[in-house]
């Protein structure tokens, strides 16, 4: 766009951070240890992002050793933040467009209560948007639009931070950990959770919200079935139910029965944040819908990273702070080479793009650069499988093989490449996951 | 007389979710089994026995409508999880409140403070 310099501020920085979430504070705080100057950018009123929200525990066990809230796990990172003098926090502010500054840099057009419509000049940019719901509209139920029908994470905000009952007879579509996390809550809070549904035929949330959340509540889990119609003038009255066929994932025609409520909370999928990432020409992955990434967590535009839930719909916290961190680290060494004025495209090896195999639903990094250090490879798998074996392979060299247990979808795996591992990778390589092959030895629980 | 019962638990500490068996005479664990590690075999004794949950609700600030996110600082019996909401439900506090504090001392008896798990100026 335009830009008038008398009619819009312009803030310098090294870094801007998009997002004060778990991933965002993360990066502000490793950038401003690396020496850069940061700016934090923050749609919301207060920074902590989905964390909030998340009144119940489970929080940090990998990372500081204890169960906590969201909220507590959070405040951790804000008071790193909140006392690095490097660090501006401009809250109430949205993030409208990045662009490409002057020598190298990104301008970035932001609109906020502080700042007014201003413009940021920074050397490198750490995108941590999160990410979003999936609505009613894109799964296509049925039915007028009364009030009572919303998301899961709608009806999580308003109780948990507004004090207020999204409801008080609810049906929940999905049983992701969203879901039954939701299922607790309102009925802890004093409403009648008429039932769980889930399109599938197995749960998608872990064993421990099924039992924590749905048995002990006498919650009803209702598999292989959908919502497929809504019923209500101004307010919901009533919701259709209907069996779903396995095989087709369609409802099955004559199984259709209603139940009546006031409220249907919709837990039914969670998409990357990133309307910020294509104004910036960034690459989106289609397996992911975030950015596609190299091992360093730079996106396709020289300058620009991404951590945490944007990047890869994540289910432990603790991940995308580690995440944070190393995107934050890099974005300011690239912005601090670039003040330096050291050229960019000096460093860039030769990459070579990681393909999803068999059973691999989702892999970041999707390019490795095999002189450029470790890799910490993240993916989630197609289906539960037990005795389960990833493989890493370049053509038919193998780079790493790991043994599981059990794999889940639901659970994202991790497995951190060495720099001796990279040295083997002279073309594509290729993540899957299969039965383990048969091992003379006992059965140990190998695991990273 | 003893008095033999066989509780069916899913085991939680692991997305394997093994179906375990407990075994009770007198309220004691005789065996446990379906376990696959000892993790199993300790959740299963521990949750046929004195099953417990860590309870996280929200308190009334006065004079806001924002609620304070509150916890049980350690698990409480499960069976008293219903009794230890309601107590939570009828407590107000009053501003400003600090991450940490005790917003219902010893609920229920339990031993156990209810914390506030987030600041309200």
């Amino acid at each position: 766009m335009s830009t008038d310099a008398s009619m819009s501020a312009t803030i310098s920085c090294d870094v801007l951070v998009v997002g004060g979430g778990a991933a965002g504070l993360s990066a502000a705080a490793a950038a401003a240890d690396r020496g850069a100057s940061v700016v934090v950018v923050e749609r919301d009123h207060e920074l902590g992002g989905i964390l909030n929200q998340c009144i119940h525990n489970g929080f940090g066990l990998h990372r500081f050793g204890e169960e906590l809230t969201g909220p507590e796990f959070a405040a951790r990172d804000v008071a790193r933040v909140e006392a690095a003098p490097q660090v501006e926090v401009l809250l109430d502010t949205t993030v409208l467009s990045i662009g490409e500054g002057r020598a190298g840099r990104h301008d970035a057009c932001v609109v906020g209560a502080a700042c007014g419509l201003a413009h940021v000049d920074c050397g490198a940019v750490v995108l941590a948007c999160g990410c979003r719901e999936r609505t009613r509209g894109q799964i296509n139920i049925a039915g007028g639009r009364p009030a009572g029908v919303l998301t899961a994470g709608t009806a999580q905000r308003l109780c948990n931070c507004d004090g207020a009952m999204a409801g008080r007879e609810v049906v929940i579509l999905g049983s992701g950990d969203i879901g039954l996390i939701m299922a607790r809550r309102m009925t802890w809070e004093g409403a009648h959770v008429i039932c769980v549904c889930e399109l599938a035929a197995e749960p998608g949330g872990l064993r421990r919200n099924i039992v924590q959340c749905l048995e002990d509540n006498g919650i009803p889990l209702h598999l292989s079935t959908t919502v497929t119609q809504v019923f209500g003038g101004t307010r919901l009255t009533a919701v259709e139910l209907a069996d779903v066929d396995p095989a087709t994932m369609r409802p099955i025609p004559g199984t259709e029965r209603r139940v009546e409520c006031d409220t249907l909370l919709l837990s039914v999928g969670l998409i990357p944040e990133n309307s910020v990432a294509k104004t910036a020409g960034v690459r989106i992955d289609r397996a992911t819908s975030g950015p596609a990434v190299d091992q360093s967590l730079a996106t396709s535009v020289p300058g620009i990273f991404v951590a945490g839930n944007e990047l890869h719909v994540h289910d432990l916290a603790d991940y995308v702070s580690e995440e944070g961190e190393q995107a934050g680290a890099n974005a300011a060494d690239h912005a601090l080479r670039l003040a330096a004025g050291v050229a960019p495209s000096a460093e860039k090896g030769v990459e070579f793009e990681v393909c999803r195999g068999d059973g691999v639903g989702s892999v970041t990094p999707q390019r490795l650069d095999p002189t450029c250090g470790e890799a910490v490879v993240r993916l989630r798998t197609r289906e539960r499988m037990a005795d389960a074996q990833i493989a890493i392979r370049c053509g038919d060299t193998p780079i790493r093989r790991v043994r599981r247990r059990v794999v889940v979808p639901s659970e994202m795996q991790t497995i951190r490449l060495t720099s001796d591992d990279l040295a083997k990778v002279d073309g594509p390589v290729t993540v899957s996951c299969g039965p383990a092959p048969a091992k003379a030895a006992p059965k140990g629980g190998a695991s990273e | 007389m003893s008095d033999a019962q066989v509780l069916s638990l899913t085991c939680v500490q692991c997305p394997m979710g093994c179906l375990l068996e407990v075994t009770l005479a007198d309220g004691e664990v005789v065996s446990v089994t379906g376990n696959t590690c000892p993790r199993g075999r300790v959740y299963g004794e521990h949750e046929a026995t004195h099953p417990e949950r860590v309870v996280t609700s929200l308190v009334v600030v006065a004079g806001d409508y924002h609620p304070v996110s509150v916890k049980t600082a350690a698990p409480v019996p499960r069976e008293l999880v219903a009794d230890v909401l309601a107590a939570i439900r009828a407590t107000v506090v009053r501003p400003p409140v600090t991450a940490g504090d005790v917003v219902v001392a010893d609920v229920c008896g339990t031993g156990v403070n209810v914390v506030a798990t987030k600041s309200h100026d």
